[in-house]
């Protein structure tokens, strides 16, 4: 599998040398009369070449685009413009973006990427149930986040969400002759549902074949007891999945043969809310997308726009985001990502989930002293941060680091290597091969646990991580027990990170540009990605030159990270599948968004 | 496998040592208190809970201990006004509805923060003077803290220093369409009040506006010039790093 060797982690400037321009120079080498246009944002690519095309980038040595990022649509007035975004695991750099424009708009059809790329076929039906963009070959083409009773393409233009009020914020009935209407009174609940033609509710029933999308598994590891299949459905009103998350099961006895993801209990619909909202209004609603995470996905969100807009943030603020993004980290892996997971292996809510929310406290007792907020923070601001993070701030944190956080990384470590019962739970369970994660574009510490040493902060670095001195660690088998493992190393290297910074971090101004909440930001189009405790998050931002983003797309690192469940579950006991599902440390808010 | 499991021992040893860690803090604590065998919540316990030195798992008894929120905590919205005072600088209160005169509401009407909120939660209507002209003043100011998303953004927007985020955490109510729609008379509260809940911003704010004030006075170019300088230097003033410790006494 490919490693990232030192020399290798710093990209930049190789990342140069392909952009959208240089690979279409090669690819019309590669593939006969596949590009259509090509620019350093892009290629458009012939629709009928597309699948070649991705074949070709995936196989061809010097280029390697291994690395599913994302497949989104973008509605405009007389296409649909598919949008496909592709990395490298062994070059890093930024991805390359790949477009297909489909004329038809009354039935868009595209070639399904699934068979190059197995972490397309999930985000394709993101995609169809979005768009109505329909998928050629797919194996499970269905609505993900909807139901099969939901009328209509929510993210297309034409598409009025049950309370419309208008395209654009700010809302026109607010000021100046803002009275005030309950919004339930304005559109009553019952006149705002349609259903498909030929749909009853009352006689609709739940799709309950077994589609099974996930390729490679062996059939022979599922014992065949001469016993009837049964479907049991978890969730989503399950303590044990994180949230409102659904699957359903196909078990053999009490072995997993089949294993469906079941999506959308939480979904709001956070794109079309983002293409209603002015850009700074995105802010506060980003922190709802991974709520232990905040901070990382304000700070994906503005670096985005930041890009867009082209402006930096000054040296300090840049050493705050670096600061609070590192706590996030340690935050959601203590709580999350190892405390969340001893729970559902049986250690129900006793040991490491209470010490993990000692330290998650005073972190976040240091988020709302400067943020004003514990978790919906809104923080971070195009062009730098909200204020400056009060006096003796910084020492607290640096006490926190220096003195207690090694500490409590060194006993939860203590906890868990050589723990027999652990061992026994989480060795050789759960296990996804290094070749199969990048597949599947899984990413952050999933991907990493199973060998591959992809770290954007490393591989694509955004803010001033390329300053930072630390490790990339990585697991060797792919198991819960790595799973876990990997995240405790990590917070290690966050304190490393942590203690760099804190030490560093200049005085001056936090903010570049003169605040504003309305401004147009040039045309244009950007894919800005983050490592964040649960992978990379990726907004992709399509600019109109207006207040409002024209698309405004989120790819949610675990929510892709989730199409691999059946993989590593199927052959393993139901008991199992809770402790695979918490290793894969899924938050619903950013799942469903 | 092995037969002994040391591993999973040397575990328990981690939760024995966590266990017991936190007992001799709180019972010292409550000794010197002299609350060791009662129930009655005390506030150091809530002083150790904050600190980066504590030991152990603390609970803080809410709501018979309360947190003071830091400077900068938000929740809701209100909006400030100046309070009529007398010659002994209080504000005078208004004896049949036993509320603080108001001297003069901040709030020019303008909308921003109308426009910035980013769920839509702020209602206003400009008030219309007898000419028919609107006036620099909202006749009706709502804010749906249902809907209210705490984010911020209106105060920091508001030009004019109207808009404020509240520390009033307890909201709660049995009855959502009218006791959570604030409305102009709820909304209202005293620049004392601002005060007591955000000193180094009012403060600031105050600095702010003396040496706007005084530039206005002196005279053009080069007075307004140190007088933006004042006003931006007083604007990057953050409040200190207090320990939460401070507990409300609830």
């Amino acid at each position: 599998m490919a490693v990232l060797s030192p020399e290798q982690t710093k990209p930049v400037e190789q990342s140069k040398a392909f952009d959208g321009e240089s690979v279409a120079a090669l690819l019309k080498e590669g593939v006969d009369g596949a590009v259509v246009s090509a620019s350093s944002a892009g290629i458009v690519v012939q629709n009928d070449k597309l699948i070649a095309t991705l074949q070709w980038l995936k196989q061809s040595p010097d280029l390697a685009y291994d690395y599913f990022n994302s497949v989104t649509a973008v509605d405009w007035p007389d296409k649909f413009e598919v949008v496909y975004h592709v990395s490298s695991t062994s070059r890093g750099g930024p991805p390359l973006a790949l477009k297909v424009n489909l004329n038809d708009k009354e039935n868009p059809v595209v070639d399904s990427a699934g068979s190059v790329y197995y972490g397309a076929i999930q985000q394709e039906r993101e995609v169809y149930d979005f768009f109505g963009v329909k998928f050629a070959g797919h194996p499970n083409l269905r609505r993900i986040f909807m139901w099969e009773g939901f009328e209509g393409y929510p993210l297309r233009k034409s598409y009025k969400e049950a309370y419309y009020e208008q395209d654009r914020k700010p809302f026109e009935t607010r000021w100046d002759q803002g009275h005030h209407i309950i919004i339930e009174d304005r559109v009553p609940w019952h006149d705002n549902v349609i259903y498909p033609k030929d749909f009853d509710p009352t006689t609709y029933k739940q799709i309950r074949e077994i589609v099974r999308v996930a390729p490679n598994i062996n059939e022979g590891d599922v014992k065949a007891l001469k016993t009837q299949p049964v479907v049991v459905s978890i969730g989503p009103q399950h303590p044990s999945t994180h949230g409102v998350f659904r699957m359903n099961v196909t078990l053999d006895g009490e072995t997993v043969m089949a294993l469906e993801p079941i999506f959308g209990y939480l979904h709001r619909n956070h794109e079309k809310i983002g293409e209603r909202n002015m850009y700074i209004m995105n802010t506060p609603f980003t922190d709802r997308l991974d709520y232990l995470a905040g901070m990382c996905m304000e700070t994906g969100y503005v670096i985005g726009v930041e890009k867009l807009m082209g402006v930096k943030p000054p040296e300090r603020a840049e050493y705050l985001r670096v600061i609070m993004n590192e706590f996030t980290r340690i935050v959601s892996h203590m709580f999350g990502g190892i405390g969340q997971v001893y729970s559902d292996l049986g250690a129900f809510f006793t040991p490491i989930v209470i010490y993990g929310l000692e330290e998650r406290e005073l972190i976040i007792d240091l988020f709302e002293a400067a943020s004003g907020s514990r978790m919906m923070c809104n923080y971070m601001r195009f062009g730098g941060v909200w204020r400056d993070v009060p006096e003796g701030w910084l020492d607290i944190a640096r006490e926190l680091v220096d003195n207690r956080l090694p500490k409590v990384a060194d006993e939860m470590e203590k906890y868990l290597v050589h723990n027999e019962i652990f061992d026994i739970r989480a060795k050789n369970i759960g296990v996804l091969p290094a070749d199969l994660a990048v597949s599947y574009g899984v990413s952050g510490p999933m991907l990493r646990a199973s060998g591959v040493k992809y770290d954007l902060r490393r591989a694509d670095p955004y803010s001033i991580y390329d300053r930072f001195d630390f490790d990339v660690p990585v697991g060797a088998n792919g198991d819960i027990y790595d799973r876990m493992f990997l995240r405790i190393k990590e917070i290690r290297e966050s304190i490393k990170i942590l203690r760099q910074a804190l030490r560093d971090i200049p005085n001056g101004e936090t903010m570049s540009i003169k605040k504003a909440y309305s401004f147009k930001t040039p045309k244009g189009e950007v894919y800005a990605h983050i490592e964040a405790p649960r992978g990379e998050f990726g907004w992709y931002l399509v600019s109109d030159n207006t207040t409002t983003p024209y698309r405004y797309h989120v790819r949610a690192g675990d929510f892709v990270n989730l199409a691999t469940m059946e993989q590593m579950c199927v052959g393993h006991k139901i008991g199992d599948l809770v402790g695979v599902l918490g290793s894969v440390d899924i938050i619903m808010g950013s799942v469903d968004r | 496998m092995k037969i002994f499991p040391t591993g999973t021992l040397k575990g328990m040893w981690v939760i024995m040592r966590r266990f017991l860690r936190s007992y001799p803090n709180d019972i010292s604590e409550r000794r010197k208190a002299g609350v060791l065998f009662k129930t009655t919540p005390d506030t150091a316990v809530a002083a150790e809970r904050a600190s980066v030195q504590q030991q152990g798992l603390i609970t803080v008894e809410y709501p018979e201990v309360k947190l003071k929120p830091p400077e900068n905590f938000r929740f809701v919205p209100f909006l400030v006004y100046e309070p009529v005072l007398d010659a002994a600088g209080k504000p005078i209160v208004n004896a049949a509805t036993g509320k603080e005169e108001i001297g003069y509401e901040r709030c020019t009407a303008c909308g921003i923060c109308a426009k910035v909120c980013p769920p839509q939660c702020i209602w206003i209507v400009r008030a219309v003077g007898d000419d028919g002209k609107p006036k620099p003043k909202a006749a009706e100011f709502y804010i749906d803290i249902d809907v209210c998303m705490n984010c911020g953004l209106c105060a920091e927007f508001c030009p004019f220093d109207a808009i404020k985020m509240d520390n009033d955490y307890e909201l709660a109510g049995y009855e959502r369409h009218i006791n959570h729609v604030y409305d102009l008379d709820t909304l209202l509260k005293s620049t004392t009040y601002y005060e007591s809940i955000k000193p180094t911003d009012y403060a600031a704010e105050e600095a702010a506006r003396l040496a706007k004030e005084e530039a206005k006075a002196k005279k053009p170019a080069a007075a307004a010039k140190t007088a933006t300088a004042a006003a931006s230097a007083a604007k990057a003033a953050t409040p200190t790093m207090k320990s939460n410790a401070e507990t409300d006494e609830g």
